[in-house]
């Protein structure tokens, strides 16, 4: 039985709590959260022990891992809390405000040997692992471009009022939508996003804060493509994600539930006929244990724990993955401003 | 009981769980109201009267143009799902959890004075729940509303969470306010049954993905079945019977209609002929299999 904590609870910390409470080999121990009305609510509706201190709750609990769903600022202090007493770490995207806290987070947990993972839930999405599959397999011969897309109706109006809406703490579409899309790319291709050109970060409604992000993106493989992402974006339902990439063989388009595949000739190895062929998340989605909202937050949580309770570890998510993601957002506020 | 065969309402809400685009082209397709009611005719010609849907804001738009014909709509039913998830989900994203109270209880929960303010104050949860309930049940008012359903991010969430005692309210609530059964949508049925075993909530409708290929079945397929096979007091309800579309309608039927246990079937369909052969096929499905 693995003894978890949680350290936040607002969406994600919430989501998180009750797929931890879905899995059998986990005991959702302890949440942290100073808002008086979830203090209420988890005391009164559930057995989960509540804290206003994190540091506090890990010291008397002493739970093996803990995740920290925390703004942006927090992270830094709170995961290495957390590491510095021994616990395992699922820390939420995107990781550190700066490089330098990023790189103490990856060092600490490398120095203590502890399992480390980043929530960026898009890496368990099958069409996702399946296109990553296809093309390092060179399916599409050489690619020579990619787009990488994320559209999602979170600020329709002009009005502030969360952390999301303040840049010092980590807040901004880059940060919440972009940083899905960057680290998708670098997970897909296979390689790392290291520069970037005439990036654009519109503010639409949010006044200090940009809703949008356009550019063109390199990556370390020599591979340059574009990003186009809007959180101000009411022509869709929900956050919509999809990655493409095109060579000199064929293309490959991917967004959560479908696959598509173009192939200039018949690959019998992979089933592709030549033209188009589709794949759906119905072909390339494992079963979970527990379904809250979709199969991959509970698949990034059952990595996590396994990881954990095995010693062999599932590092896809990494810190140190998700510090290159901090890497290039860096790199496109700077271009941008 | 409640009908055989139900419609649902994804179709009209671009919710497509196996192409983006496809849900793209829907929301074109019913961007005006008249187009979701002409569907609702088809069906109803078909001889479906109910309708499942969540708490939208353009259903709103549906009862009240059903209001304004009551002759013509007598027959016709209800099935509300609540809460249309991504406004509170949006809302929480941009305002926080006290914003979106705010925003969604009617009055004004900071006020001491009236039921959302003195609830909010003494912090009382159950309260809270049935002022979001009726909320969310007030583009209902006049329309017959049999079994009234929690989606399954809500039942899920507060299932993971452990937070029992708010199943057992909303059981009680919805039968006493509003004279219905209480429905639970899950994507975890074994384990709602069990629970609804544990809090004494008996013969509960439960609404979960039944479908040949075990899709959104979590755990496994054969536990599944072993429940829908089994002499246990729940009354189950069959959705994604299509897997989102990767089973072919009279495949997909054939399975689900194996089991008998099975009280309704949840489709969603668009043109006429569709519906129509749907409904064929569950109604030839159950009866070959009695």
């Amino acid at each position: 039985m693995i003894k978890a904590a949680i350290i936040g609870l607002g969406k994600m910390g919430m989501s998180h709590a009750a797929i931890l409470g879905g899995l059998p080999n986990v005991e959702m121990a302890a949440m942290c959260d100073t808002d008086s009305l979830l203090q209420s609510a988890f005391k009164k509706l559930t057995k989960i022990q509540c804290y206003t201190d994190y540091k506090k709750m890990i010291e008397e609990v002493k739970p093996d891992c803990v995740y920290v769903v925390t703004p942006t600022k927090l992270h830094y202090e709170m995961v290495m809390f957390a590491l510095e007493h021994g616990c395992h770490v699922f820390c939420e995207k995107p990781f550190a405000l700066t490089a330098e806290q990023g790189e103490k987070m990856v060092q600490m947990a490398k120095a203590k040997g502890l399992v480390n993972q980043v929530g960026y839930h898009n890496r368990y999405i099958g069409t996702f692992n399946e296109m990553k599959r296809l093309l390092a397999e060179g399916v599409i011969g050489k690619p020579f471009y990619f787009m990488g897309e994320a559209y999602g109706p979170v600020v329709l109006k002009s009005k502030g009022g969360t952390w999301r809406s303040d840049k010092k703490n980590g807040g901004g579409c880059i940060e919440d939508y972009a940083a899905h899309v960057l680290n998708l790319i670098n997970y897909v291709t296979g390689s790392t996003l290291v520069d970037c050109k005439g990036i654009q970060m519109p503010s639409i409604f949010s006044g200090e804060v940009d809703d949008a992000v356009y550019g063109s993106l390199y990556l370390a493989n020599g591979l340059k493509g574009q990003i186009s992402v809007n959180w101000s974006d009411d022509t869709v339902r929900k956050m919509t994600t999809s990655v493409k990439v095109h060579g000199d063989g064929g293309k490959l388009e991917a967004d959560a539930t479908t696959l598509k595949i173009y192939v200039k000739e018949d690959k019998p190895q992979y089933g592709l006929q030549k033209g188009w062929n589709f794949k759906y998340i119905t072909d390339v989605t494992d079963q979970v244990e527990f379904n809250l909202r979709g199969e991959e937050y509970t698949a990034e949580s059952e990595a996590f724990i396994n990881s954990i309770l095995t010693g062999k570890v599932d590092d896809r998510n990494s810190f140190e993955s998700a510090l290159q993601t901090d890497y290039i957002i860096k790199k496109m506020e700077e271009e941008a401003a | 009981m409640m009908d055989r065969v139900i419609l649902g309402d994804n179709q009209f809400f671009a919710v497509n769980h196996l192409s983006d685009e496809r849900s793209r082209a829907q929301a074109i397709r019913f961007k005006e109201d008249q187009a979701i009611i002409d569907v609702l005719d088809n069906a109803r010609a078909c001889g479906i009267n109910t309708f499942m849907c969540t708490t939208h804001d353009r259903i709103a738009n549906i009862c009240k143009y059903m209001r304004e014909r009551p002759e013509e709509y007598k027959d016709f039913k209800f099935h509300p799902c609540m809460p249309y998830a991504h406004k509170y989900a949006n809302a929480v994203t941009e305002l926080g959890i006290l914003g979106t109270l705010k925003a969604y209880i009617p009055g004004n929960i900071l006020a001491v004075t009236g039921k959302a303010g003195m609830a909010y104050m003494r912090k009382d949860f159950p309260t809270l729940l049935e002022l979001l309930i009726d909320a969310e049940m007030k583009m209902f008012e006049g329309m017959n509303t049999p079994v009234i359903f929690l989606q399954n991010v809500i039942v899920d969430l507060l299932y993971g969470l452990g937070m029992d005692e708010l199943f057992v309210h909303y059981a009680e609530y919805i039968k006493k306010k509003y004279n219905a059964e209480p429905g639970f949508i899950t994507m975890n049925m074994p384990r709602m049954v069990d629970m609804c075993e544990r809090l004494g909530i008996e013969n509960p409708i439960i609404c979960s993905s039944i479908n040949k290929i075990g899709f959104r079945m979590s755990g496994t397929i054969e536990e599944y079945e072993e429940y829908l096979n089994s002499d246990r007091k729940f009354r189950p309800m069959a959705m994604q019977c299509l897997a989102a579309g990767a089973l072919k309608p009279a495949e997909a039927m054939e399975y689900v209609t194996r089991f008998p246990k099975i009280e309704s079937v949840l489709f969603g369909a668009s043109s006429k002929a569709h519906i129509q052969q749907t409904k064929d096929l569950i109604e030839q499905g159950f009866a070959r299999h009695q």
